[in-house]
């Protein structure tokens, strides 16, 4: 790796005397310049980036983490990130015209999204956090499910159980926790342990990593030695506050200390990221695991609708970063080897197209719930005290019944 | 709910009545429980091997294995977060939180997860959790080992609380919160754990969400739950002494709250004075009080009057005497509403 050794060496070796330039510090007191340097020395990945597929469209191979797809594998790839890219940009433009409250954007993650969700098997199960909408495609779940919880018509209206993908989390790493618990589960229950085995992945972003909870399941996962995926989207922003703000090792150097593997792999290369999430739910399922994979990715837009990155961080970088897109070097990779010709490019952007019209469609018709939404299924049965409560709120508004047309008031 | 299948239970096979601890209770309640369900586990730190450090769960991981009593890490948000992840999966999670004022590094997890998972997936999403939290003080313990947090989960919709007072209540009660598929915080009486009474578990038992009259009276109403019950039964005894007769309502669910009882026996005796050892400030007995002056306004013959612990945190060990609700300030509290 990159890094450089000032700050990677195990403690106590011995300082460079002939270097009077750097400042004097050891592996365990760095300086603040030091591990920024260090951070940065890491940016671009270093030798232990898995990356397959370069930003120019280039075939890389890997000596560890290769894959062997075919070409309608990767047309299907590529088909997937421009459909879960419109659909993110509806959503974005939907936030805009005031038909949603907010909107939580995935642009620029599609790859590390996509790659982890067609790595699963049917029988796994995955616990997101927010922006994990590419995943949710990838788990037969319509944008048009999506879209009631940023409109404020429901929390998610998705089946978790059928669709093995839990419910959005919106505080930061809890469903890490419950993913370590669900995979314990799995593995309890002797699913685990041959080809047949299940597995677990659970998402959550590089700022998440600084949360007790994060930190928690990976060492319930690793002692339990659960059939778990740590699958951290590091796409370099929490809000406003940079990696620095988070972390002074790169963030897949973690796993050794809970005594798993971490992988880095590049979160902007869909056939990387889809060969080492299929590695890491294969080690996972024949109870390897748990395993982490850091998808070094950016976030190509602001971290929600409400947010505005314009004030703390340069539009360079984001300049930098459209050079990596996900999407493009698929393009290019699929045209400079002839795997696809124009009628499949433009029967994709129609499709988007499509899926477009009907999401916008979908949100600017979903009916507002009505107010008996507010008291149900909070218990399992409805307590007595509850009931009287919500009776007691019905005979109110059934009091202007007879004033307004409409019921309402 | 479940429906209850208590009587059919390896535990209900008509044994007779033996005198058992509040403990031990909660020990066979547990048993009984794991053995007619095998998604039952019980979990937390030192429940295995140790038994708890009260003992609680002793041999049952001698008996169930250590995937069904599972000693975990040192981690009370992942002991909450995982039973929710293994209750997704269809497991029945028994969480111990060793000590009252430990629960709250996994305060996150119960709030913002378990309580709202049902609710935020109408109902697609269960998590039959039960976490059992000794509570209360009495014991001479140091800092953090002697608090009554019930009234935060109880403002917390989504959660059920509940708090047995006796070893008869324990033994039922803990099976019926883990036949329950809501989730349900699980406060025991830790200073009551050597509490004996006849145990008959042939006996059909009360349905757990209700309050129950331990003893009946006319002159004034306590309304109390969990330790405080051994104290208000025993001013009862000393006030019958004095002519006084009093009654006793053990409150039992803590929400939802089960007043019904308080109702009637507040229109009957005009007087009301809640015991607790929580503070008083926004709290369970700042509910009941909130319930009574609507419901049994013109039948109040004084202002419900407070014996609690005092609005401040628990204090060193060698106070808590003071701080506690004792005979002596719960009869001072009679006899000021008596006088009112």
């Amino acid at each position: 790796m990159s890094s450089p050794d000032f700050w990677t060496q195990p403690p106590g070796t011995p300082p460079d005397a002939s270097n009077e330039v750097a400042p004097a510090a050891t592996a365990a007191r760095p300086t603040a310049e030091q591990v920024i340097a260090g951070l940065r020395a890491t940016t671009e990945g270093g030798a232990d980036l898995v990356q397959l597929l370069t930003p120019e469209g280039e075939r890389v191979h890997h000596p560890e983490f290769d894959i062997d797809i075919t070409a309608e594998e990767i047309r299907g790839l590529y088909r997937d990130m421009v459909l879960v890219r419109r659909a993110d940009r509806e959503g974005n433009a939907l936030q805009r015209q005031g038909q949603l409250g907010i909107w939580v954007p995935l642009l620029g993650q599609e790859a590390a999204q996509i790659g982890a969700g067609r790595a699963m098997r049917p029988t796994d199960m995955a616990f997101p956090s927010y922006r994990e909408h590419g995943v949710a495609w990838c788990r037969g779940i319509d944008p048009t499910e999506i879209m009631g919880m940023w409109r404020g018509t429901d929390h998610g209206s998705w089946d978790p159980q059928e669709k093995r993908f839990h419910p959005y989390t919106i505080v930061i790493g809890n469903q890490c926790l419950n993913a370590a618990g669900y995979a314990m589960g799995q593995k309890f229950e002797g699913k685990v342990g041959d080809d047949d085995g299940e597995a677990t992945i659970c998402f959550f972003g590089d700022g998440a990593t600084s949360q007790g909870d994060v930190h928690e399941a990976m060492v319930w996962g690793a002692v339990y030695d659960a059939p778990l995926v740590f699958y951290c989207q590091n796409n370099q922003w929490a809000i406003s506050e940079p990696l620095e703000r988070q972390t002074r090792v790169p963030l897949y150097q973690r796993a050794l200390g809970y005594g798993f593997r971490g992988i880095r792999v590049d979160g902007n290369d869909v056939l990387a990221t889809l060969a080492v999430s299929r590695w890491a739910l294969d080690e996972a399922r024949h109870g390897n695991g748990p395993v982490l994979i850091e998808a070094f990715t950016y976030r190509m837009d602001s971290h929600t609708t409400s947010d505005d990155a314009t004030r703390y961080r340069h539009s360079d970088e984001l300049e930098a970063w459209k050079l990596k897109d996900p999407i493009e070097r698929v393009r290019v990779y699929l045209i400079k080897q002839q795997l696809a010709d124009q009628d499949f490019f433009d029967g994709v952007q129609a499709e988007a197209d499509e899926l477009a019209a009907r999401l916008r469609e979908h949100t600017m018709n979903l009916p507002d719930p009505g107010p008996e939404r507010i008291f149900s299924n909070v218990y399992a049965e409805e307590p007595a005290t509850l009931r009287s409560q919500r009776e007691e709120y019905q005979a109110y508004l059934s009091g202007f019944a007879d004033s307004t047309a409409g019921g309402g008031h | 709910m479940a429906a209850p299948t208590m009587n059919n239970a390896p535990g209900a096979t008509g044994q007779p009545p033996k005198t058992t601890t509040l403990g031990k209770a909660l020990n066979m309640g547990l048993r009984a429980a794991m053995e007619r369900d095998p998604k039952v586990i019980v979990m937390g730190e030192d429940v295995g091997k140790l038994g708890g450090v009260f003992r609680i769960t002793d041999g049952l991981q001698k008996d169930f294995g250590e995937q069904r009593v599972l000693d975990t890490p040192l981690s009370e948000s992942g002991i909450i977060g995982a039973a929710i992840g293994l209750a997704i999966r269809g497991f029945r999670p028994v969480a111990e939180i060793q000590f009252d004022g430990f629960i709250f590094p996994g305060f996150d997890q119960i709030v913002s997860q378990l309580a709202k998972l049902h609710y935020r997936t109408q109902g697609r999403v269960k998590v039959p959790i039960v976490v059992r939290v000794p509570f209360g003080g009495g014991i001479g313990a140091v800092e953090h080992h002697s608090e009554s947090p019930e009234s935060y989960f109880a403002h917390t919709a989504g959660l059920r609380v509940v708090s047995c007072s006796n070893p008869v209540d324990a033994y039922w009660m803990i099976q019926q919160a883990i036949d329950c598929d809501d989730p349900v915080l699980f406060f025991e009486p830790k200073a009551r754990y050597y509490e004996k009474a006849e145990l008959d578990t042939s006996l059909v038992p009360e349905p757990l969400f209700a309050s129950r009259v331990l003893r009946r009276g006319s002159t004034a109403t306590l309304a109390t739950y969990g330790p405080s019950v051994k104290t208000c039964l025993a001013a009862a005894t000393a006030a019958a002494e004095d002519g006084l007769d009093l009654e006793v309502i053990d409150l039992r669910t803590l929400s939802p709250l089960d007043l019904g009882p308080v109702f009637d026996s507040v229109r009957r005796t005009g007087r009301l004075v809640m015991v607790t050892e929580a503070p008083s400030e926004s709290s369970i007995s700042s509910e009941v009080i909130a319930q009574v002056q609507k419901e049994c306004f013109y039948s109040l013959e004084a202002p419900v009057l407070r014996v609690t612990g005092f609005d401040t945190p628990y204090p060193p060990s060698k106070l808590e005497e003071e701080f506690l609700p004792d005979l002596d300030r719960v009869l001072h509290a009679v006899d000021q509403s008596l006088s009112w």
